[in-house]
């Protein structure tokens, strides 16, 4: 593998991530067509149709290609480490043409935007250095709409578990149709601030109708699941059955002073891809 | 709930006689507007010039697309609808200068939108958020494009020709009813029954 490779395989992963809905999302969406009704299972299924133009035709599913955002674990010994960064943002240049995706980075003094959906901090990389020489690169356009509804609450820890569910069913439910509903919704548990916030977002990586390991967390996912549902707010806000497809949970110790509860919402576009590199260098797009 | 197939420039008559929960397809012209458009084009009226365009033959769209031209020609590649309650601030003073019909959009609007759409004639309709490929299967040329030097891509008034775009749903009708201010309220009551559950959970 050259460097060259990855890039474009990198290219490749954005192109399938804008234009091709992972299975495990279509088959919750196709759930949610079948018990809705009226105009919830109109919006379904625009939405179902939508992702069948998409993927025959090759064009972005959404008009908001979003922000190109990358979870990374790397092998310390990975080859490549050093040079990764500038290979990530080479690929989303030639994607921001090849796709294309619409310029989404705007300089928030000068209101300059390069076109190309790089800038400072952007593409946006978390890393995580693991043993070894392979490397995994999860990608995750996010878009602005559901970022928007992205929220973080410092509950006072005395409130509890009950506490924390009243915080993220509230928090859903007032988002109405805004994040375009049904949504993924990511919950990050203690931590710090920031951390709370990016544990949030980092379990939106995890397959919808994945449980976490934890038996009483998973409990209180489905839990979530469901009493986000029986709000109505429904697809598009439009009134219905299925506000959220899913919801996950991952969590840090807290300081006891603190019960921080991070909220990341994911649109309905739930999109992902992530790429592979081997130890004998093969590249794979999964 | 009807489903309804209309064409522009419409009839003030079949606006009207739209309903919360129908389901209608357009076919004819529609111009984009987010919020940049909008103060540009109240601004031109306010200084008593023209607007290169007929707004009220058209449907607005409020969308920012993501276009690619090829061969010396505009393409929509993707034009999903975008957030509508930012233009609230402004839309009742546009659709009393305009007279534009129909708004299509997403998440709906509020109070002054919905008097203004009773007093001009007109309806918000929802369309699905993100179905950007979906809509630009339907959107067959773009005839013109305007402000775009100015505004930039998604701000820029796009004038498209579209086929049976849709599906959109009535959310605000000509008469003062909205889908919003009544799911509200069965939403309210829902809300109550899940804080139960919690405490007793």
């Amino acid at each position: 593998m050259s460097p060259k490779d990855l890039e474009d395989r990198l290219v490749l992963a954005i192109k399938r991530a804008e234009t091709q809905l992972p299975d495990d999302v279509v088959s919750a969406l196709e759930k949610a067509h079948e018990i809705e009704e009226g105009s919830a299972k109109v919006q379904i299924e625009a939405i179902l149709l939508n992702i069948k133009v998409s993927r025959e035709t090759g064009a972005p599913m959404c008009q908001d290609t979003g922000i190109q955002t990358f979870f990374i674990e790397a092998g310390a010994d990975f080859p490549y480490l050093g040079k990764l960064e500038n290979i990530i943002t080479d690929a989303v240049k030639r994607a921001s043409s090849e796709v294309p995706l619409r310029p989404n980075t705007v300089n928030p003094f000068t209101g300059k935007n390069p076109g190309n959906n790089v800038g400072r901090y952007v593409p946006y990389i978390t890393w995580d250095i693991v043993k070894g020489e392979e490397c995994t690169i999860h990608l995750m356009p996010k878009g602005g709409g559901s970022e928007n509804m992205c929220a973080l609450n410092m509950m006072s820890p005395g409130r509890g578990i009950k506490g924390l569910k009243r915080i993220v069913v509230d928090h859903i439910v007032s988002c109405e149709g805004k994040p375009c509903p049904p949504t993924v919704v990511g919950v990050g548990v203690g931590g710090g601030a920031d951390l709370s916030l990016k544990l949030g977002k980092r379990s939106l990586l995890r397959d919808v109708g994945i449980r976490h390991p934890e038996p009483h967390i998973a409990e209180l996912e489905e839990e979530l699941l469901e009493l986000i549902n029986e709000s109505g707010v429904g697809p598009m806000g439009v009134g219905g059955k299925t506000t959220a497809l899913d919801v996950h949970i991952e969590y840090a110790h807290r300081h006891p002073a603190s019960f921080p509860i991070g909220i990341a919402v994911q649109c309905w576009a739930d999109r992902r891809a992530t790429v592979k590199i081997t130890k004998d260098g093969r590249v794979e797009v999964i | 709930m009807a489903t309804v197939k209309l064409n522009t420039p419409f009839d003030k008559k079949d606006i009207q006689n739209l309903k919360v929960g129908d389901t209608v397809y357009i076919t004819g012209k529609m111009f984009t507007a987010r919020d940049e458009c909008h103060l540009k084009m109240l601004e031109l009226h306010k200084e008593g010039k023209d607007i290169p365009f007929k707004p009220g033959d058209m449907a607005l769209f409020h969308c920012g697309p993501v276009v690619q031209k090829k061969d010396g020609e505009w393409r929509i590649v993707s034009a999903g609808p975008t957030t509508s309650i930012r233009m609230e601030i402004f839309e009742d003073e546009f659709l009393k200068t305009f007279e534009t019909r129909m708004i299509i959009g997403k998440g709906g609007m509020a109070d002054r939108t919905l008097a203004a759409l009773e007093e001009v004639g007109a309806v918000y309709v929802h369309y699905t958020g993100g179905a950007g490929a979906l809509a630009a299967k339907a959107i067959k040329k773009v005839t013109d494009v305007y402000w775009l030097d100015e505004l930039g891509v998604p701000e820029a008034a796009w004038i498209l020709d579209v086929e049976e775009f849709g599906p959109l749903t009535v959310t605000m009708d000509a008469h003062g009813n909205s889908l919003y201010v009544d799911l509200r309220k069965e939403i309210e009551k829902n809300l109550e029954k899940i804080h139960a559950k919690i405490e007793n959970s």
